[in-house]
């Protein structure tokens, strides 16, 4: 498909998004550009092999829908990359038990199993119950933990490679994250391929959506009826994370281009970052065995807090 | 001058309101009326997805979705 460098639409159909460099494209224009674009990043970064065992890290949520719905096409074109569903159950009462719903009928309708892991059965405690117990940041609690999770169940179910719904605003906060808390180190461990193949502890991660802006994948859900009601996190909010993206928003809105912009740049920096951390970290832990920077990792040591402070509580 | 009245409904709020506009304002104005950025939203009619420099007519029922992620 040729795309207008300019202001004009693609077609006589009516447009549903300008993109940044200014083309107005139909829906159907749209679903192919999109679709492709993800393909594209998908070979540009050599994101799949030939034969997968592929997870996909399922929320119920607009990202994590679009990038199931998209990689189950290409499953269908390829029958040597099987898919497989993984959703966390925080325990986020209002919140996850809705997105849980919409995750569970979306898998069914398309045929595909979901393996549903909650924080209550895997570690005793819901994450609302974690906040009553400890007061700590919600989002790193609830990070430390969900990926700990995603990684051990991970690796149980034999998968090659798991694939999670992270977009180009998702880099791009996380990027100026890491910048602003002096934290480069955690940057090397960013980019559109995670981890390496065939690790024994850890299960490497791909971002299929990883060159796509939230707008854009916004309105392939919507135009694919992958959107549901609005459902925000209620602990979101609150978070270090929500500044930098409405300030993300407010520049990109003043001068168009910039996420892709920050993003661009850091993949020009990500090898060197990568050779600089090469070796850091990854130690199993002295307690469940799991990969850790440390002697023990962060969720066996969260769950030591949790269960001395409940135990006094009690 | 003439105006519009149109109906919005908000989702990131789950609130419905109503809006005045001069005739053939765009969406971007309405946008702007009620300070939300348009990078951080699409917007629909009738279903329909509408771009910012799309007029609006008297009594159009608009959705504004936000864009952001749920977390």
């Amino acid at each position: 498909m040729q795309i207008k460098l300019n202001n004009q639409n693609c077609c006589s159909e009516k447009p549903v998004i300008q993109l940044t460099a200014g083309e107005k494209l139909c829906k159907n224009h749209f679903n192919e550009y999109f679709e492709n674009k993800v393909f594209k990043t998908i070979r540009q970064f050599d994101l799949l092999g030939k034969e997968e065992n592929l997870g996909v890290a399922l929320s119920g949520g607009k990202d994590s829908l679009t990038v199931l719905t998209i990689l189950n096409k290409l499953s269908k074109q390829n029958p040597k990359i099987k898919l497989t569903a993984i959703a966390i159950d925080e325990g986020i009462a209002g919140y996850r038990d809705k997105t849980l719903v919409t995750a569970q009928k979306f898998c069914d309708e398309n045929r595909i199993q979901l393996n549903i892991f909650s924080y209550k059965e895997e570690f005793g405690f819901t994450l609302d119950e974690m906040l009553k117990i400890l007061n700590v940041k919600p989002c790193s609690i609830c990070g430390v933990f969900r990926r700990y999770l995603l990684n051990k169940k991970s690796r149980e179910l034999k998968l090659t490679k798991l694939a999670t719904g992270h977009n180009l605003d998702d880099e791009c906060q996380s990027i100026l994250m890491n910048q602003m808390k002096n934290n480069i180190g955690a940057s090397a461990r960013l980019g559109p391929k995670v981890g390496v193949a065939n690790d024994a502890k850890f299960s490497q991660r791909i971002k299929p959506l990883y060159l796509c802006m939230e707008k854009e994948v916004t309105t392939y859900a919507f135009i694919n009826g992958l959107l549901d009601n609005f459902n925000e996190c209620p602990n979101v909010v609150h978070s270090f994370r929500a500044q930098v993206r409405d300030m993300l928003n407010d520049m990109e809105l003043k001068f168009p281009g910039t996420k892709y912009g920050i993003v661009n740049s850091f993949l020009e920096t990500l090898p060197i970052l990568k050779e600089k951390f090469r070796g850091e970290m990854v130690q199993a832990c002295s307690k469940c065995g799991e990969p850790s920077a440390n002697d023990v990792c962060s969720a066996c040591s969260y769950l030591e807090k949790l269960r001395k402070s409940d135990s006094i509580k009690i | 001058m003439k105006k519009i009245k149109i109906a919005v409904f908000i989702d990131r709020e789950n609130k419905n309101i109503s809006a005045e506009l001069d005739v053939d304002s765009p969406v971007s104005d309405l946008l702007k009326k009620l300070k939300i950025n348009s990078v951080t939203v699409i917007v629909s009619r009738n279903n329909e997805l509408i771009l910012e420099d799309e007029k609006l007519n008297d009594r159009d029922e608009i959705k504004i979705l936000s864009v952001i992620s749920g977390g």
